[in-house]
């Protein structure tokens, strides 16, 4: 548990530990009645053969995912999915992450900065205990900001008005790398855009099969339709149609709403 | 005696019917999800069956793409020999309570009978479902002995219905075959595509267990290409590959709205009711659009099980939305009549060109178009011709777009020297399915083009005697 809901996960998948690169996920099924969801790789062991998983409780499935014990199996993983991060030859890099996101954005942090990026980190959270990951980001950076919605730690105030303040300091940025809540990033590729800074968003709609079978995921990136699946989970920020993405993940609210609260019953556990 | 005298002499002694298909009442079946044919009784499957006149140059097997014995299992059927019919057919097909309910008899075997001259052909593709579900029922299947292990092994790519096929060819042929699947269970387009109604997954799930206790290994969540590249396999010591990976992803239209909410791909909607089983929502946890009034675009065999898909969750209205006539429509003409049947409604020489969304973003209203046949094109069908100023609205609050797929790109992508055509599938050297890379074979809908599971089924069945000849070479 690294927040109130907030969990991290380390799963035994040792061909997957093998391959995988940041930015790529996993689909995850816990049992043969379960559905199937998307989730970023945070970090692999290879020589463990281990995958770290960070999600927030929202639904069924990842409240059952947190419920599980030291030993217990999920039923299927899926993976490494997705194109991973592009990292090469980048000189500077803002990472901006909130809340969850978090957890994404620092395995490219620390591929970055492994690359011999020069890596600016602002992470943000709606208040102090809602923050993950701080020691770890910090370690892939060479500046951490910090941000709170309500004060209580860092900044007060939004990770994008950090990200304002950077660019306006003049120095040079090469690229932008935000994940967070739909909303967030969109505010975040809007800071950008009239600077023309490349900034990359990786996104996590509903999927299926995650292969390109299905469709489910697709998105509006530059007025075409693409697939997050083989063609992200990154994209161009500045070309997202945010809007469309966030209706899309509100496709099942009260279906999810209805698993969940029977799941909490105990009627279907 | 020629087969046409035969005919004739039939015709004095024979009053027999072709005999019906025994079914669940539409009014009840678009309640359920059960499946919509009962099946025959063993004794109408022997009447039946004495219609053959057992012709001695068969037209019905050089019409079958396996080519099954079929005057050979029918006279065993006539003789009431079910078990012994059911050991004909698995002689060249593994696949029998499968083919029997989804193969196309009629532009098929059936096509070719020399009874359909004059009255009905012989209901093969009755015979052979009911000799298969005799056979699993009376937990009577036979493992045949296999012959000692070749010590060769050989990769299959996806467990759809080519791949099934080589893999029980190849693991007779004393070979180790593991199949590698990316979803979570085997059966591919069987298991995620066509409905429960038209093929109960237990008997998918009967035909994988049976080809493993063959011995064919099932590798499943593996998505080659990402966890392994053919590359890999090779290096773990695998002989051959084959790749039957179907032509999994799904075409849009690309035309305004087409992203709203509730509107999926046919692949995403079969997907989430067939192999996810959303229709069970709660029980299972993958939801699905109830609709009540849902237009499927398309006139293929996966538009109508699209279709009766949304009847059975509930829809009011349920559409085919087809932009030319009945006639041209690619579906079978069995599918057809069963959603007729079932109250589907049918709106031909009719194609979408927008959607319109509601404020949270969900379909509300289709704009379509009118059309009219003009000139024969390519594929021998009058091309539909837009009507202009024809546009109209239909209330709609879920759509499936079912217009047809494409090849998925992750394996070419990712195995150096392996061709693809300008559509992206997979160039092949002969009719076994050789590709342009050594060691590599491929077949079904990746090397064709969305087809037919029996057309996939012949790939698999032809490529699995050149792996043979190829690993023994080595």
């Amino acid at each position: 548990m690294l927040s109130e809901n907030i969990v991290k996960t380390v799963l035994e998948a040792p061909d997957i530990a093998k391959k995988r690169k940041a930015g790529q996920f996993v689909i995850l099924m816990i049992d043969e009645k379960g559905e199937r969801i998307p989730l970023t790789i945070v970090d692999s062991d290879p020589v463990k053969g281990t995958l770290t998983i960070i999600y927030q409780v929202v639904g069924k499935t990842t409240d059952q995912l947190a419920r599980l014990e030291v030993g217990d199996i999920i039923q299927h993983v899926l993976g490494p999915l997705g194109h991973p991060t592009e990292i090469e030859g980048i000189e500077t890099a803002v990472c901006v992450g909130g809340g969850v996101g978090i957890g994404v954005l620092y395995p490219i942090a620390k591929a970055l900065k492994e690359k011999g990026t020069r890596v600016i980190s602002v992470i943000g959270a709606r208040t102090k205990s809602l923050l993950i990951l701080e020691e770890e980001t910090r370690s892939a950076s060479a500046e951490l900001h910090i941000t709170t919605d309500d004060g209580t730690y860092g900044r007060h105030g939004f990770v994008s008005d950090v990200l304002k303040d950077i660019i306006d300091s003049g120095q040079k940025i090469d690229r932008v790398f935000t994940i967070g809540p739909v909303p967030m990033m969109r505010v975040v590729a809007n800071v950008t855009r009239p600077h023309n800074i490349k900034t990359l968003v990786s996104l996590n709609p509903i999927m299926v099969d995650g292969t390109g079978m299905c469709g489910a995921c697709r998105v509006t990136v530059g007025g075409k339709t693409k697939f997050t699946c083989v063609d992200g989970p990154e994209f161009d920020g500045h070309e997202v149609d945010f809007g469309l993405l966030m209706s899309r993940l509100r496709m099942y609210i009260d279906q999810e709403q209805e698993a969940r609260e029977r799941c909490r019953c105990g009627k279907n556990d | 005696m020629t087969d046409q005298e035969k005919t004739e002499k039939k015709e004095k002694k024979e009053r027999v019917p072709r005999q019906g298909m025994p079914e669940q009442d539409p009014g009840v079946r678009v309640t359920n999800f059960d499946e919509v044919p009962i099946g025959y009784s063993p004794e109408t499957a022997m009447l039946e069956a004495k219609r053959c006149i057992q012709c001695k140059k068969p037209g019905c097997v050089s019409g079958c793409p396996v080519d099954v014995d079929i005057p050979g299992f029918v006279q065993l059927v006539a003789d009431g020999d079910f078990l012994g019919a059911a050991r004909k057919i698995k002689e060249t097909n593994c696949l029998p309570a499968v083919c029997g309910r989804v193969c196309p008899q009629e532009d098929q075997c059936e096509k070719l009978c020399v009874l359909g001259k004059k009255w009905d052909p012989v209901a093969v593709g009755r015979l052979e479902r009911f000799v298969a579900d005799f056979e699993r029922k009376a937990g009577t299947i036979e493992i045949p002995a296999l012959p000692a292990s070749t010590g060769k092994r050989i990769a299959v790519i996806g467990a759809g219905p080519a791949g099934l096929t080589i893999a029980g060819d190849l693991v007779k042929m004393g070979h180790g075959v593991t199949i590698f699947e990316a979803l979570h269970k085997s059966g591919g387009v069987l298991i995620y595509g066509i409905p429960e109604f038209r093929l109960p997954k237990s008997i998918v799930d009967a035909e994988v267990e049976f080809l493993q206790k063959l011995g064919v290994k099932i590798v499943l969540n593996a998505a080659i290409g990402r966890v392994k590249t053919i590359d890999d396999l090779f290096a773990e010591g695998f002989h051959a590959v084959f790749l039957g990976v179907g032509a999994g992803a799904p075409v849009f239209m690309n035309i305004p709205g087409e992203n709203f909410s509730g509107i999926y791909s046919a692949n995403e909607y079969l997907t989430r009711s067939n192999l996810m089983k959303a229709y069970r929502f709660p029980e299972y946890d993958t939801p699905i659009a109830k609709g009540k009034n849902v237009a499927v675009i398309g006139g293929g065999n996966v538009a109508m099980d699209s279709v009766r898909t949304a009847l059975r969750l509930g829809a009011e209205n349920a559409y085919i939305i087809y932009r030319r006539t009945k006639t041209e429509m690619p579906a079978r003409a069995e599918e057809v009549h069963h959603a007729e049947e079932e109250g589907v409604q049918f709106t031909f020489l009719t194609n979408p060109i927008e959607y319109i969304g509601d404020e949270k973003g969900w379909v509300r209203q289709m704009v379509c178009q009118r059309m009219e046949l003009g000139e024969p094109d390519d594929s021998g069908r009058r091309r539909p011709v837009i009507i202009k100023g024809s546009e109209f609205t239909i209330d709609i609050d879920t759509v499936v777009v079912s217009v047809g797929t494409m090849a998925n790109p992750v394996i070419p992508m990712t195995t150096p020297g392996l061709d693809t055509n300008r559509w992206g599938y997979i160039v092949t050297k002969d009719e076994t399915g050789e590709t342009t890379r050594k060691g590599v074979w491929a077949g079904g809908d990746i090397v064709t083009g969305a087809a037919t599971v029996i057309l996939a089924m012949g790939a698999g069945r032809k490529a699995a005697r050149a792996i043979h000849d190829y690993v023994m070479s080595l």
